[in-house]
């Protein structure tokens, strides 16, 4: 069966849930890559250092467990490159020319890395010298963040496309700064706090199993070095963690207004916005009309435009005034952009037109407003083009994202940091005085911590892809413009299969590394 | 140096890493034999245990060679990963098993068994290549698509840039006879390679001579199949862009006349060719243990050498069946100039990226697997 325009949204919607499904799951294996594979090298350089065995042991059982949770991050990881072109076709010719060359160079000289020197590191341990094999573990932890760093320049580019201007004769927008595409706000923000947030969740997992051994009497030297060794570097890591977590929010606040008013539940723009430290939401079509959008709150005043501009009397605008418009402080309501956005995207077709018809003229006109070195170009971007993307959306509310989910998502990843920041004080002071194993309810809530970091890291993702909707690329491209023309049966189908694969995968994960820690490290 | 340059350059790189995908491919190769030569629990543990040094780097170059693409030539993503929708997930799908195929298969409470992500890994073994086969023979038979970049500026209807004429999104490139010669002839290459790796990588006589005994008809099997694929290629008929207008025309015996005319790409093509007989020779006659490297570097040449055919010297890399103007040509589905030129420089690092992957090959290599080594690591 063909698809038709009937089929469209339907499409979307599948795209939508195979990709988040696919992401999903490969995120829950990304982070402990992240934040295992430096401390496994910590591990490794200590023995090497000292020449002493039981940290060897020590490195080569937290190293099984980073290779079973690396091949499961591997097969989820792989589709999602290929997805871009399978679901999302049209997105793959618009922007092409900018994300795939994060991929490319992500492939290159990062996967690369990772991918042959983990085979020193697995197989190598009677192969190559002791420094080979650290030198290659080093390989594996560089690799596997730098990696991050590519695949995190490309998705931040999508939420906030710079570097870059749009050619109307090949209908696609093109780079014209690799270096602002690189060292982007928006990219060098999520890379850091991705990165760190991979380093809290490892070192919580090393906490978590080390807990559990002393709990259970065993393993107690190699139990205690975990947790004093991921205590300080996850304490360190969540600094970190934190501080960028607070600059990624000061970004969003510039570049994704809407996003940020999601995050905070956020109707009607203010100075001194409160920060919604936890309420209860009203119905949608109550929120959007009505003068409070909560039933209840408990709100900071003032925190929110702290938080986001660094000024208390700051002003922040509220999902409100990002739809209806606000003329006092220059907001364009959402109606004029889908305007000023057809005009964009009548201006490609006149240039279609102009090809077509060979006329010289025209096409001279209309490249000069599309080319932002001129002043008639300049304007022309200014005023119409970075509407683009407006063009493809029906009505203005489809510009809100799904706000309780993004409200609670945030406030989740949130409530679970400040968890985090207690979790490493009490082990760090406890670790120090030598009295971490006399405290065995910390040892449980050191266990029970690896689900909360899990959860809080995929909220942190809910919040970032949540929050942009509608757009794959913000404010040019809607996801509705972005999909590929197959039949949603089609992607019904393989969104089911990889769903059972994924999800079979996943328990065989944690069979497997449950049976592993249970195993322990062996002689 | 100019665009076209650029684009040039760009598409030799990706037959070259083509090229090094199709060698590495002895993976999957020896994967869909593991239980044919592997009798023992212990010898598919040994036979696992060699593969699985390797095939990261296999799975590695795939993902490279898939950004490479998307970077350089994105309108064949946007084209072919969208419309050959059916095929390339079903590629996608046999790759994500074998992902985790060596790493959970020897675990103990594994969930699905070893048997499972056993047969995981042999239809990784067999369909990974005769799929990827299949795909890149498009590249010179063709495929039924549309390309209509200003399709974008249609609003509020399912209009994308590129469509694919039939239902099949793909899975009709099964019904053109040459696309299923090349599929059978890169699965059974793979598997050639694969004997030749055992020879070369595994201590131990009964895998050894499994192996050998298991060349002769796989080697026939995969120069029939080559035989087939490599005289239609030449006596068919190409698409031939003229580089001043952009128009594509049907042009006979392309592809012999793009042999003849680009000598330099004919002498590697032969080269390679011959490479991989003498390769596929002294395993068949004497199981010798070099015979991995010179089907090896004779298969990386030859591919890289067929794939150099297909879009050099003013051909449609990939050619519309529906609508001839909608042939993607290198001039007309290239990155910018600017992106090519940026990812040029990042291609510099290529050739330090093979160096070190050369050096941690040879440092693990040294000696070879036996099955209480294998068996050790495991167990």
């Amino acid at each position: 069966m063909l698809s038709t325009a009937a089929d469209l949204l339907n499409v979307v919607d599948w795209s939508r849930a195979q990709f988040a499904m696919t992401a999903i799951y490969h995120w829950l294996f990304v982070p402990l890559t992240l934040g295992l594979g430096p401390l496994c090298a910590i591990m490794e350089t200590i023995y090497v250092r000292t020449g002493d065995e039981s940290w060897r042991r020590m490195t080569k059982f937290w190293m099984r467990l980073f290779g079973i949770n690396f091949a499961a991050g591997v097969a989820t990881g792989l589709i999602l490159e290929f997805e871009f072109g399978t679901n999302w076709s049209n997105y793959s010719h618009f922007v092409g020319d900018i994300f795939g060359a994060p991929l490319a160079i992500e492939g290159i000289v990062a996967f690369f890395m990772e991918a042959t020197f983990l085979a020193v590191m697995f197989f190598g341990w009677n192969r190559v010298s002791r420094r080979f094999h650290l030198t290659s573990t080093w390989m594996v932890a560089i690799g596997a963040n730098l990696s991050a760093l590519w695949i995190l320049v490309a998705n931040s580019w999508m939420q906030n496309p710079v570097g870059t201007a749009f050619n109307p004769a090949t209908a696609r927008n093109e780079m014209i700064s690799f270096w602002e595409v690189l060292f982007s706000p928006t990219a060098m923000n999520k890379f850091s706090h991705t990165v760190t947030s991979g380093f809290v969740l490892g070192a919580i997992v090393v906490i978590g199993v080390s807990a559990w051994y002393l709990l259970r009497g065993r393993e107690q030297q190699m139990a205690l070095r975990g947790i004093r060794l991921a205590s300080v570097f996850g304490a360190a890591a969540l600094v970190l963690a934190l501080t960028t977590g607070h600059s990624s929010g000061m970004n969003v606040a510039r570049t994704q207004p809407m996003k940020l008013a999601a995050m905070e539940g956020l109707y009607e723009g203010s100075a001194r916005a409160e920060f919604s430290v936890v309420g209860l939401l009203k119905p949608e079509a109550e929120r959007m009309t009505g003068d409070d959008a909560y039933r209840f709150e408990l709100a900071v005043p003032g925190l929110l435009s702290w938080m986001s501009f660094g000024d208390v009397n700051a002003w922040v605008p509220g999902i409100r005034d990002i739809v209806n418009g606000n003329p006092e402080h220059g907001l364009l309501p959402v109606a004029e952009k889908i305007e000023r956005g057809k005009v964009a995207i009548g201006e490609l077709a006149a240039y279609q037109q102009a090809m077509q018809a060979g006329d010289a003229a025209a096409l001279a006109a209309l490249n000069a407003k599309f080319d932002p070195s001129t002043s008639e170009g300049a304007a022309f971007i200014d005023e119409y083009f970075r509407y683009f993307g407006y063009g493809y959306i029906s009505a203005p509310a489809d510009v809100v994202p799904n706000v309780p989910l993004v409200y609670w998502s945030f406030r989740v990843m949130v409530g679970l940091g400040c968890l985090f920041v207690l979790l490493f004080a009490a082990t760090l002071w406890l670790s120090l005085k030598g009295a971490v194993e006399k405290r065995r309810w910390l040892l449980r809530a050191m266990v029970w911590m690896i689900p909360l970091a899990y959860l809080s890291t995929v909220c942190g993702w809910l919040v970032t892809e949540m929050g942009r909707q509608p757009w794959a690329i913000q404010d040019l491209m809607p996801t509705v413009a972005a999909v590929t023309k197959v039949p949603s049966s089609s992607v019904m189908v393989t969104f089911c299969i990889f769903l059972a694969l994924f999800t079979a995968l996943l328990i065989a994960d944690l069979k497997i590394l449950t049976r592993q820690i249970k195993i322990g490290p062996g002689e | 140096m100019d665009y076209t340059f650029f684009q040039h350059y760009w598409w030799a790189i990706l037959s070259l890493l083509g090229g090094i995908l199709v060698f590495l491919l002895f993976v999957q190769g020896g994967q869909g034999m593991l239980y044919t030569i592997g009798r023992t629990p212990a010898q598919r543990t040994t036979l696992g245990y060699s593969l699985g040094r390797k095939w990261g780097l296999t799975f590695t170059t795939l993902v490279t060679f898939g950004g490479a693409f998307f970077a350089s030539f994105p309108l064949f993503y946007s084209t072919s990963f969208g419309g050959a929708f059916y095929v390339w997930m079903l590629i996608l799908f046999v790759f994500v098993i074998q992902a985790v195929g060596y790493e959970f298969r020897d675990k103990p409470n594994n969930f699905l068994g070893e048997r499972t992500f056993g047969a995981f890994l042999q239809i990784n073994g067999i369909l990974g290549p005769l799929l990827l086969g299949t795909a890149v023979a498009t590249l010179f038979t063709g495929a039924p698509f549309t390309v209509g970049r200003m399709n974008l500026n249609v609003v509020g209807d399912f209009n994308t840039i590129s469509e694919w004429a039939t239902p099949w999104h793909g899975l009709d490139a099964l019904a053109d006879y040459r696309n299923l010669a090349l599929g059978l002839a890169v699965l059974f290459l793979s598997r050639v390679l694969g004997l030749q790796y055992f020879i070369n990588d595994i201590d131990d006589k009964a895998i050894v001579e499994r192996s050998h005994r298991r060349l002769l008809w796989n080697s026939a099997a995969f120069l029939v199949f080559f035989l087939v694929f490599a005289v239609s290629l030449l006596f068919s008929t190409g698409m031939a862009v003229d580089p001043a207008t952009g128009v594509v025309s049907p042009e006979p015996y392309k592809y012999l006349h793009n042999l003849v005319q680009m000598p330099a790409v004919a002498v590697v093509f032969l080269a390679g060719v011959l490479s991989v007989l003498w390769g596929i020779w002294i395993g068949i006659s004497k199981a010798s243990r070099r015979a991995i490297w010179f089907s090896g570097a004779g298969t990386v040449a030859t591919v890289t050498a067929l794939l150099l055919l297909a879009g050099w010297n003013d051909t449609a890399y990939y050619p519309s069946l529906v609508d001839a103007q909608s042939s993607l040509t290198l001039a007309n589905s290239s990155s910018s100039l600017f992106t090519l030129t940026t990812m040029s420089v990042v291609s510099l690092a290529v050739p330090f990226v093979l160096a070190y992957v050369w050096y941690v090959w040879r440092a693990l290599s040294r000696g070879r697997v036996t099955e209480s080594e294998a068996t050790g690591a495991v167990g």
